[in-house]
């Protein structure tokens, strides 16, 4: 399929492109350890480890924002986004390349987020896991459209947070809520349901967002 | 090949394209003239497709993948090589044989030696010349060129005339230029904006 | 449509503070209640109608919706902002509070606020153009699709936040609540149409006077 092959062209660029320039990821993990010292010191010591959860996913949340705010970076400076928006790949290719790219980026982070997250506080169960995979799912899709938008315009990297937030709102009731909640496989479903529904509409649109 | 009637592009309220006319029969070579401001860019990014236009109708009988673009920017990513730019965009035009194909186009604009330099270490006229071969890549049926000699020195625009030349009766042409005497020979249409 | 909204905007309030039976639970403040739950559904209204209108751009291209899209939205952020401080009141007159998590439309306002708010950034940094109009289309329809999402989001979230449940005004009004809630809700349905009929032929006038001029001063 040449679709796939087209993502999988877009992401190694992607990919090859970090590896050359070492700029986003060493920021995200240095990023998200510091964020975890730093709830270690916000957090009172009586406070209970449900709210330790919390911060886990504010940490992921930001450093998310983070890295996607760059997202675009290589493809702003100078339009070379037009390059890819003339060849014949299909547009929403444009944006799943980026997503995938995101998605290693943001794991690579939370492979070592998690880790340490349960070093200075508590151990992560399974559940957390897999909503982390599933919330990422959804930040990279919403985030990689979010950014293209962000990219267009002047305010660059200002505004990015301020569209990405609100919008993962929703993603955060759902990996807490699996962490604390009585019942985490209806969070979990909250989740994929998320994943669906803005992963079709970022898919959709994406053309719309490239083009004039 | 290109068929446009009442071409109209607006921002807002300003008006960047008025009822353009323009026809370019396959193998023509036309030649746009005009102004700083008076659109010849934004007629090239509408028959390119990366912009639609806010009135009039346009028909371009060529795909995506048949089509070269040359624009202000070279659309190279600075932080690859020029061979890996190539390679990128090889493979998103499907090119058959792109190794042959990058290494000749390389050796043809005087760049191979440079090859495995990152693309922003290029001077000016290096980076337009990549730019060109990103543009050639892929043999494209029609060519939509902006202002193509820009920032060539003398070695790099011989080399443009020289393929230009060659590949006069193989393609169609929209050339937007300040220079159109150096172009006039090849023309066979004209449009002022 | 400015005087039928005036009329029956006028009725409407009138019927609420004076006609309709006072609540056993909540008393004269609950009365807020007749202004603040059609002023969200207007909202809501508003958001939907500026995503249809975004989903016409996307569809044909013709600017003008861009426009209405805008208006749309902008009344929507409105009325929305409205919820928020209507909201505020009611709960401050019926519980002592100026805000309570355990509201879940009061919730959602807020999210929306947000995102909406961040629409108007968004479209204040893009240049004029047919570009502006298509990225602020898909952000609309970004937003609506939002708004169940987010309603779902605090319904789950109550589970773990431990809101302060507070009694409330349900479905079951009486009928004559039910007559003076409609007749408000008609009421600021009508508002709504007649600002954004208002301000898109504001905005219409506004570009139609900036292309003369640019006509005039090309010549």
């Amino acid at each position: 399929m040449t679709y796939a092959r087209d993502v999988v062209a877009l992401a190694r660029k992607d990919l090859l492109l970090e590896l050359r320039a070492r700029e986003t990821l060493p920021a995200m993990l240095l990023f998200v350890l510091a964020t975890l010292v730093a709830f270690r010191f916000a957090l009172p010591s009586d406070a209970s480890e449900r709210a330790s959860i919390g911060l886990l996913w504010v940490a992921i949340l930001f450093t998310a924002l983070l890295g996607i705010t760059r997202a675009f970076i290589p493809e702003r400076e100078q339009r070379v986004l037009d390059g890819l928006v003339l060849s014949p790949v299909d547009r929403s290719a444009i944006w799943l390349g980026k997503v995938v790219a995101t998605l290693a980026f943001l794991g690579a982070a939370e492979l070592v987020a998690l880790p340490a997250f349960g070093l200075f506080f508590d151990s992560v169960t399974w559940t957390t896991v897999a909503a982390v995979v599933l919330a990422d799912i959804g930040i990279c899709a919403v985030g990689a459209i979010l950014a293209a938008m962000a990219a267009a315009g002047r305010a660059r990297e200002l505004l990015f947070p301020v569209l990405f937030l609100p919008l993962s709102i929703p993603i955060l009731v759902g990996g807490v809520g699996a962490a604390v909640g009585d019942d985490p496989a209806r969070y979990l479903a909250f989740l994929a349901l998320y994943d669906a529904v803005f992963a079709i509409l970022a898919w959709a649109s994406f053309e719309y967002v490239v083009t004039e | 090949m290109i068929h446009a009637r009442g071409l109209e592009r607006r921002y807002g309220a300003k008006r960047v394209l008025r009822g353009v006319d323009l026809d370019v029969e396959r193998g023509g070579f036309t030649l746009v003239t005009g102004r700083n401001g008076s659109g010849k860019t934004t007629l090239l990014r509408l028959v390119a497709g990366l912009a639609a236009p806010t009135a009039g109708e346009l028909q371009v009988d060529a795909e995506r993948g048949q089509l070269g673009f040359l624009g202000h920017e070279p659309l190279v990513y600075r932080e690859l090589t020029a061979i890996e730019n190539l390679r990128l965009y090889a493979r998103l035009y499907r090119v058959p044989e792109p190794r042959e194909r990058i290494g000749m186009l390389l050796e043809r604009f005087a760049l191979w030696d440079a090859r495995n330099q990152r693309a922003g270490s290029y001077s000016r006229g290096m980076l337009q010349r990549l730019a060109l071969c990103r543009a050639l890549l892929h043999e494209p049926e029609l060519l939509l060129l902006d202002e193509p000699y820009s920032g060539l020195d003398a070695e790099g625009a011989e080399l443009l005339d020289r393929e230009l030349a060659e590949r006069r009766g193989n393609a169609t042409f929209l050339v937007a230029t300040h220079d159109p005497d150096r172009l006039a020979p090849l023309a066979s249409g004209a449009l002022a904006l | 449509m400015a005087v039928a909204a005036a009329v029956v905007l006028v009725a409407g309030v009138a019927l609420a503070l004076l006609w309709a039976p006072e609540d056993a639970d909540q008393g004269p403040s609950q009365r807020i209640f007749y202004l603040h739950v059609p002023i969200a559904l207007t909202a809501y209204a508003c958001f939907g109608w500026g995503a249809w209108k975004a989903l016409r751009l996307l569809w044909t291209g013709e600017q003008r919706y861009d426009l209405e899209s805008y208006t749309a939205v902008h009344m929507g952020t409105i009325f929305g902002t409205l919820t928020l401080v209507t909201g505020s009141i009611w709960a401050r007159t019926s519980w002592g509070v100026w805000w309570s998590w355990g509201e879940r439309q009061l919730v959602l306002f807020l999210i929306l606020f947000l995102f909406y708010a961040a629409y108007f950034m968004l479209r204040f940094s893009l240049p004029d153009g047919p570009g502006r109009a298509r990225i602020s289309a898909v952000y609309a329809l970004f937003g609506v699709v939002l708004i169940p999402i987010s309603f779902l989001a605090i319904r789950l979230a109550e589970n773990f936040i431990h809101p302060v449940v507070f009694t409330r005004d349900g479905p079951q009004m009486s009928g004559d609540m039910f007559f003076t809630f409609c007749v408000c809700l008609a009421g600021t349905l009508l508002l709504a149409g007649t600002l954004y009929l208002n301000e898109l032929a504001g905005k219409r006038l506004d570009l139609r006077l900036r292309e003369l001029r640019e006509s005039l001063e090309l010549g």
